[in-house]
């Protein structure tokens, strides 16, 4: 049957072009591959390929036409044995192309309306009244985390730069290579893209790995690696696979680092869809969040702190203690002000709410505790209660995880607020060597103070 | 450390060629379709297509075994078709509709069948590579005797994670045999004028990984190469590389007009050195086939392609639900 040639869409934007030169004439025989035209579009020239045999019947755009739409038809195609007389029958018979059908676009989810009343929230305590606890350092949670889930599921492996003969820079990985072997505990060379991109991979193929970055400051030589080829692949493959998978490691200042070793990564991460995002204060978060961590289904990224590895906390004496992902915790309870931190900023929320209780002002402290997903209901709960919000963190203002947290606040406790909410952040510069300045820069315990005092008209 | 060794072109029945014939033909066929399809505006974004590299593909394949994996970047389809998708599945993912392998959530670069190992289809340059050395990783410590077919192009073979991967996967003696599609062509810039070294198989020798140039025009040439990579790799030698020389016909993608080489560079190869026809001419000359056997084989597949274009018109857009699926999982997927 004679077929109709197609204007074709030569770029992923061409809507209309000029078919500048046929290359061919009316009885020409072109089979498969062959140049039949050069067509113009906005960006290039391009040569039009034919993709059926035939001979040529008739050419219905003459060379020159300018502005010829996508899919009009430009020649008729005739098939082996079919004279001129096929080309009508072609020209009425065939039919228009389909156009993909244009189903309306998914209506963006309306902004939730605004609670009428505190929203729910889970406020069972991490562990029941009665449990046996013990001191331990953060380090020391970490690493029995990750051992017990090791012990618990032969598919996890540890693998990183000296994670295994030297122990860990930071002794994380402290006695694993004894207990589980070179072949679950790996040293890798300095090579953060490549080994972040086998340990994507092992996880495609049906491993656990947690991927140890020494600090994160050196994960942004493999940022592609956990955004495009981990957070992503579940989607692309509808749903068919995975990156089950922790990387973690130190995040943000530790002492006297300079610029390119004292980054806070919350706030990026906590962009990404796919991922989830856990950055702990306490030994019992860090070590009940790392299980929950090794265990889920998909990627997380696990942001520690180096001072805080050494700091010791209550940790439950129990067998098999885990902390779900999306529950803050409510250290301490105030109705004057809530103040909502994460990590290392808890140190200032906490001895902050302490100056201010002795002042009268009763801080409310809530630790996010996992960043995505985050427990947005504990916050707004508390907001509904005090009014009042200031934010704390070591990362920079600009597109900081405070600024999230007001916009939820604005958009679901708006009528709530007595006073603009406050984030309290790291200053807006690099981090400087010279003690002075380093001390400049980070966030103290004075500049929460500060700011709960601007809030509640102190 | 050899380059180009001689092939034997009697080692392969007419069954073997038939096939070789057949799978060939398909992508070509498959691959022209699509570029119909895109020029309609059925196929969106980009496309990069895969014709006359088709015995790179094909010829590999013929060497794995169940249980091998693939991994590439975003000039895909031809991999999907070689080890056994679906080509309604593979067109309607091109086409963005609910019946393509990632419901139309993935597109021409990001594809992946669990079901087949093929872990994708993947839009950034040399990302592939590292993956592909995990997924080895991944077999060599299940302890099982599966390879990972990783392919990359000569472009890809200047990336930096390209070397950190050729250094673990030998210091690990990892299951993985990298495979460079050399089509020489960069998008649009030439080896000559990216590469430093002519011969990108030897930069293996650097980190003790051997390989081989192979001529990637000839389905043959490339299956015994293969074998020989597989054998290398499965038995526990860590990684092997090939150096495939193949040539694409069309642009790197459907939106590039191709002025960096002369119509007569890729007319010469059409004629000359075309990898489907070579096998055509092997078969009639043997008498494995007649031309009425190759008709009937090419009216086969063009009922395939045409069927899986019209399965990729038909199958309907994704929900609108869908954009929100699949960005958790809630449990592991079940391994393959």
């Amino acid at each position: 049957m004679a077929t109709e040639i197609l204007m074709p869409a030569l770029s992923p934007t061409m809507e209309e072009g000029t078919l500048a030169k046929w290359l061919v004439k009316e009885g020409d025989t072109v089979s498969s591959g062959d140049i039949m035209a050069e067509i113009e579009t906005d960006k290039a020239t391009m040569e039009f390929e034919a993709v059926d045999e035939g001979t040529i019947g008739k050419i219905l755009i003459a060379a020159g036409t300018e502005g010829v739409k996508v899919n009009t038809p430009i020649a008729v195609l005739l098939e082996e044995g079919e004279d001129a007389s096929a080309i009508d029958s072609a020209s009425s018979a065939a039919p228009a192309p389909a156009e993909p059908s244009k189903s309306e676009p998914a209506a963006a989810k309306p902004a939730e309306a605004k609670a009428p009343a505190a929203p729910k929230t889970d406020t069972t305590p991490d562990w029941p009244e009665g449990t046996k606890l013990k001191q331990q350092t953060v380090r020391e949670a970490l690493r029995d985390a990750m051992a017990e889930e090791m012990r618990r599921d032969e598919d996890v492996f540890l693998m990183g730069e000296e994670v295994a003969e030297y122990q860990g820079a930071y002794k994380i990985s402290q006695g694993l290579l004894d207990e589980f072997g070179s072949k679950r505990i790996i040293d890798t060379p300095i090579t953060e893209h490549g080994f972040a991109g086998i340990g994507v991979g092992a996880a495609f193929g049906g491993l656990r790995p947690i991927v140890e970055f020494m600090t994160w400051n050196f994960a942004m030589q493999a940022i592609d690696h956990i955004l495009n080829s981990a957070a992503k692949t579940l989607y692309m493959s509808g749903g068919q696979m995975g990156a089950p998978m922790v990387f973690r490691g130190p995040n943000g200042a530790a002492a006297r680092v300079g610029a390119q070793h004292s980054q806070d990564y919350a706030a990026w991460y906590m962009q990404i869809p796919g991922l989830k995002v856990v950055m702990p204060y306490s030994a019992s978060d860090a070590k009940g969040l790392m299980k929950t961590a090794i265990r889920d289904p998909n990627p997380v990224v696990f942001l520690e702190n180096e001072i805080m590895y050494g700091k010791s906390f209550d940790v439950p004496d129990v067998e098999d203690y885990t902390v779900p992902f999306g529950k803050a915790r409510i250290w301490r309870e105030g109705s004057d002000v809530t103040i909502v931190s994460f990590g290392i900023g808890m140190t200032y929320a906490l001895q902050a709410a302490d100056k201010l209780a002795e002042e009268g002002i009763e801080a409310e402290v809530i630790d996010l505790r996992t960043l995505r997903p985050m427990d947005t209901a504990s916050i707004i709960k508390s907001v509904m209660k005090t009014n009042r919000c200031v934010t704390v963190e070591e990362g920079w203002p600009q597109g900081s995880v405070g600024n999230y947290i007001s916009s939820v606040i604005m958009q679901e406790a708006f009528d709530y607020l007595d006073a603009p909410v406050i984030n309290c952040t790291g200053k807006d510069v690099p981090m400087p060597y010279a003690a002075n300045l380093e001390k400049l820069a980070l966030l103290t315990t004075d500049d929460v103070i500060a700011a709960v005092k601007q809030v509640t008209y102190k | 450390m050899a380059a180009q060794k001689p092939t034997k072109k009697t080692n392969a029945s007419a069954e073997e060629l038939k096939a070789y014939y057949r799978d060939m033909l398909l992508i070509r066929r498959f691959e022209e379709k699509a570029g119909q399809l895109y020029g309609m505006g059925l196929i969106g974004g980009f496309c990069h297509l895969y014709i006359g590299q088709e015995a790179v593909v094909v010829g590999l394949e013929a060497s794995a075994k169940d249980g091998d994996s693939r991994i590439t970047t975003y000039r895909d389809h031809g991999h999907m078709l070689a080890c056994g998708m679906n080509p309604d599945g593979v067109m309607a993912e091109l086409t963005g509709r609910e019946g393509g392998y990632s419901r139309g959530k993935g597109g021409s670069m990001h594809m992946f069948s669990k079901e087949k190992k093929f872990y994708g289809g993947h839009g950034i340059v040399g990302a592939n590579v590292p993956l592909g050395a995990g997924i080895a990783f991944a077999d060599k410590y299940k302890g099982n005797d599966n390879v990972t077919f990783t392919y990359f192009g000569d472009g890809a073979a200047n990336q930096g994670q390209v070397y950190e991967t050729f250094n673990m996967a030998a210091l690990w003696k990892l299951p993985v045999i990298f495979v460079i599609e050399n089509n020489q062509y960069a998008m649009g810039t030439s080896q000559q004028r990216s590469t430093s070294s002519a011969e990108i198989w030897e930069r293996g020798k650097a980190f003790g990984i051997p390989g081989e140039a192979v001529d990637g025009m000839d389905v043959l040439a490339v299956k015994d190469a293969g074998e020989r990579a597989v054998k290398h790799c499965r038995s526990g030698d860590g990684p092997y590389i090939l150096e495939i020389k193949t040539y694409r016909y069309r642009g790197h993608s459907m939106s590039d007009p191709a002025k960096y080489r002369t119509r007569e560079e890729v007319q010469k190869m059409r004629d000359e050195r075309d990898p489907i026809e070579q096998v055509r001419n092997i078969l009639l000359e043997n008498k494995h086939a007649t031309e009425d056997d190759l008709k009937a084989i090419d009216k086969e597949i063009k009922k395939i392609v045409n069927d899986s274009a019209e399965f990729a018109k038909e199958s309907p857009e994704p929900a609108a639900e869908e954009l929100w699926t699949d960005i958790y999982a809630t449990e592991v997927p079940q391994e393959a």
